[in-house]
């Protein structure tokens, strides 16, 4: 039993989903694959000289297929194609039931087979829940929330502050 | 609000089955209050959405959550149905906001604050918080906080 109290969102480490110029500011996302304004954000930050560290925070209730499709993104980065899922996943949020995710594992070239193992493994949820709980410590409490992350400190942002800040550079 | 290290009120508020839950019902255990201003409101659902997922942990800590609102018990059973939810609800319905004034939670504007308490077995209050205003939503982390006060 991991503890849930205050605490700040920890800097990307080596477990973190990661992309965008080395150099870059870094933003760190708290997103669910089913919610559909994390879908509109991750369209505007794809736009941003930022450095984007996502970690996952699906909320069951209010999304029912959020932890299966941050599972299957986790069961894909087991093969190397994290940012691949996010991406399909992003792109079709009405179609995020198994026979959907089976289908998009095949067309990313996955093994099906540890594609479906890993997806429903200890260990894949873990890593979820890792996302899940560094984000409640931190204070988040829907989807999206944004974090600038600057000399070792995350701060609450939003898209419109992060563009403006970026743009600014 | 009721501040820590007071006793908990007396108090009565009722169950979906009708049923009273009172303060003898807090005895022997940890409780975790959540006051709502509103079934079916955008914060209170994503406020309810998001403490349902760490009730495995309240568990853990030996912590039984409870959602209060002045709405009916039809409303809150719709509302716990509805978002798929299973934080038992009280109802403060009728007289409207009684137990609400107890705990020192009702806002003039006729519902709860958005306010946390934490009771403890004792039946002495471990921790409160209200939210600076009903349209702010207090992290799950706030909780964890209060528990290890």
């Amino acid at each position: 039993m991991s503890e849930l109290g205050s605490a700040p969102v920890p800097g990307p480490d080596g477990d973190d989903h990661v992309r965008g110029a080395a150099a870059a500011p870094i933003v760190i996302e708290y997103a669910d694959f089913e919610c559909p304004f994390c879908a509109a954000l991750d369209e505007r930050l794809a736009e941003l000289p930022a450095r984007i560290v996502f970690r996952h925070f699906p909320v069951r209730s209010s999304h029912p297929r959020a932890r299966a499709a941050a599972c299957a993104a986790e069961a894909a980065h087991l093969q190397g194609r994290f940012w691949e899922m996010h991406d399909s996943l992003f792109a079709d949020q009405g179609r995020l039931e198994d026979p959907h995710l089976w289908r998009r594992a095949e067309q990313l070239g996955l093994d099906l087979e540890r594609f479906d193992a890993d997806r429903r493994s200890e260990s894949v949820l873990a890593r979820v829940q890792r996302d899940f709980r560094s984000g409640v410590r931190g204070g988040v409490v829907t989807t999206p929330t944004l974090f600038q992350f600057n000399d070792g400190v995350a701060v609450p942002t939003d898209a419109d502050a992060l563009a403006l800040l970026l743009a600014q550079r | 609000m009721i501040e820590p290290g007071s006793a908990a009120p007396e108090f009565v508020l009722k169950r979906a089955d009708g049923s009273d839950f009172t303060r003898a019902d807090l005895e022997g255990k940890t409780t975790v209050l959540v006051f709502y201003p509103f079934a079916f409101s955008p914060v209170c659902t994503d406020q309810l959405n998001l403490y349902d997922e760490v009730l495995s942990d309240l568990h853990e800590r030996g912590a039984t959550m409870y959602g209060v609102s002045c709405d009916a018990t039809w409303s809150q059973t719709a509302f716990k149905e509805r978002l798929g939810v299973t934080i038992e609800q009280l109802s403060d319905f009728e007289p409207k906001g009684a137990a609400c004034r107890a705990f020192g939670v009702y806002h003039p504007g006729g519902f709860p604050q958005r306010a946390l308490v934490i009771v403890n077995p004792d039946l002495t209050v471990r921790w409160s918080y209200e939210a600076p205003s009903p349209g702010d939503l207090p992290g799950a982390n706030l909780i964890f906080d209060g528990l290890a006060a």
